[in-house]
């Protein structure tokens, strides 16, 4: 099988920098009256279909303090583990739900998510891949977008069979993408993100 | 064109180079020395949770989206500053135009200052000048706004270090793997190559990369220069397939 050979190099990337809410979340900033609302702030509409979940996650750095000028996007698929994507394998186009989630951290480093739990996704050798969510996470200090996961720890039986866990060798790594389920109205599960040091979250090269 | 997944070779993306990008740690900008991850990235093969990404409608534009000299005046007011018009071609790897991706870029005013709570430098505000804006590209991946040049302005790292002027960039493309932040920094300027964040970046010819040409043939005569600034995003591995390229 022949593939072209690239002719162009991707842009450098670049840090978000300390004023990436002006451009990300400008009503989070207080720069109001440009856009009705900051984009990726609400996933759900009443017509979604799912499991009504929050997703709660502290960015913490090396030195142990809270990241508190980041910026949080996800991308999961539905609760049937569709992706409203016209581009992917298994898209539905018109979603009542978009997939896509965008959250500033507030001052002490803490992002929330209003979401549904997603559906399993066919992995690249066809069987599922547990449940999980994409995370992206910019800021000052981060030279390049970090790209994690989020697995459900009540999906045990799910996440033994992953193939991106099982790539993880050392348990207590794999164990920073797995966010244990807090009950309530709504129910939480929550991950922290630490960027460095002995609970250093597991990042990915996609 | 539909797309035609063939195994092995599902219309992966191309391996990013991260030596053409900047390491996580780079001392001489020191907010990176405790955001750093210190463990080596897990190569993740991509699947499905990569390749798809958001999607977003010309309608959630406003007419002013595209327009920082005008999308935050409060009394008609026009922002003020060099006026200049900014434009470009989102294309991938493989020099195929990238259509429908939502643009955002954000931006100091002209005397180098943000409109954020947290920012302290004394240059003066412009009650008519928000710093932000959002576009999404045409079918050729073209983009385009109109703003003024941002100032340069100093900021806490070395003693006495600058920011060369700059407009921040977030594109997404069609795949969540494609996302990419940068920045881009105007020809001719002398500060690029004075500053500690455009120096994150290892090759001279990736920071080639970051500057936005100065476009005559695109200046709108009597009011506002033109800088083109194209934007690169990974490309996918597309398999050739009776002579045709699928999978995009």
């Amino acid at each position: 099988m022949l593939h072209p050979v690239p002719t162009l190099r991707e842009t450098p990337s670049q840090t978000a920098g300390p004023y990436v809410h002006i451009g990300m979340t400008p009503n989070f900033a207080e720069i109001r009256g440009i856009y009705d609302a900051d984009p990726g702030l609400a996933m759900l509409t009443p017509q979604t279909v799912g499991e009504r979940i929050k997703i709660v996650g502290r960015i913490v750095d090396g030195a142990g303090s809270p990241v508190g000028d980041a910026v949080v996007e996800i991308w999961q698929a539905d609760a049937s583990g569709a992706f409203a994507a016209p581009m992917g394998p298994t898209s539905n186009s018109a979603p009542p739900f978009t997939g896509w989630g965008r959250q500033p951290v507030n001052a002490e480093g803490v992002f929330t998510f209003e979401t549904i739990k997603p559906g399993p996704v066919a992995g690249p050798d066809g069987k599922p891949m547990a449940p999980h969510v994409s995370l992206w996470i910019v800021a000052r200090g981060i030279n390049i977008g970090l790209q994690t996961r989020l697995y459900f720890a009540d999906e045990a039986e799910a996440n033994a069979a992953d193939f991106v866990l099982k790539k993880i060798l050392d348990p207590r790594r794999r164990q920073t993408l797995i966010a244990p389920r807090e009950e309530g109205i709504v129910p939480r599960y929550v991950l922290d993100i630490y960027l460095q040091g002995d609970k250093e979250t597991v990042f990915f090269d996609i | 064109m539909s797309a035609i997944m063939l195994p092995g070779a599902d219309g992966a993306l191309y391996q990013r180079d991260h030596s053409w990008h900047p390491p996580a740690n780079t001392p001489g900008y020191k907010s990176t020395t405790f955001r750093a991850p210190r463990q080596p990235l897990l190569a993740l093969g991509a699947t499905a949770s990569e390749l798809t990404g958001p999607t977003f409608g010309h309608s959630m534009l406003g007419p002013l989206d595209n327009d920082l000299i005008r999308n935050y005046s409060q009394d008609g007011t026009e922002a003020i500053g060099q006026r200049m018009i900014v434009y470009g071609q989102v294309l991938d790897e493989n020099a195929r135009a990238v259509p429908n991706t939502l643009v955002e870029f954000w931006q100091a005013n002209a005397g180098g200052r943000y409109r954020h709570k947290k920012e302290g430098y004394l240059a003066a505000i412009d009650p008519n000048f928000g710093g932000c804006g959002r576009t999404i590209t045409d079918e050729s991946g073209f983009y385009s706004f109109r703003t003024v040049k941002p100032g340069a302005y100093p900021w806490p790292n070395g003693a006495n270090d600058w920011r060369p002027a700059h407009i921040h960039f977030s594109v997404f493309g069609h795949a969540f793997a494609q996302r990419l932040i940068t920045q881009m920094y105007f020809e001719g300027d002398p500060m690029i190559w004075q500053c500690p964040i455009v120096g994150t970046v290892p090759d001279k010819a990736g920071i080639e990369q970051l500057i936005a040409r100065l476009d005559r043939h695109n200046t709108t005569p009597m009011d506002a220069l033109a800088y083109r600034f194209d934007i690169v995003l990974r490309g996918r591995r597309s398999t050739m397939f009776e002579n045709k390229l699928e999978g995009n």
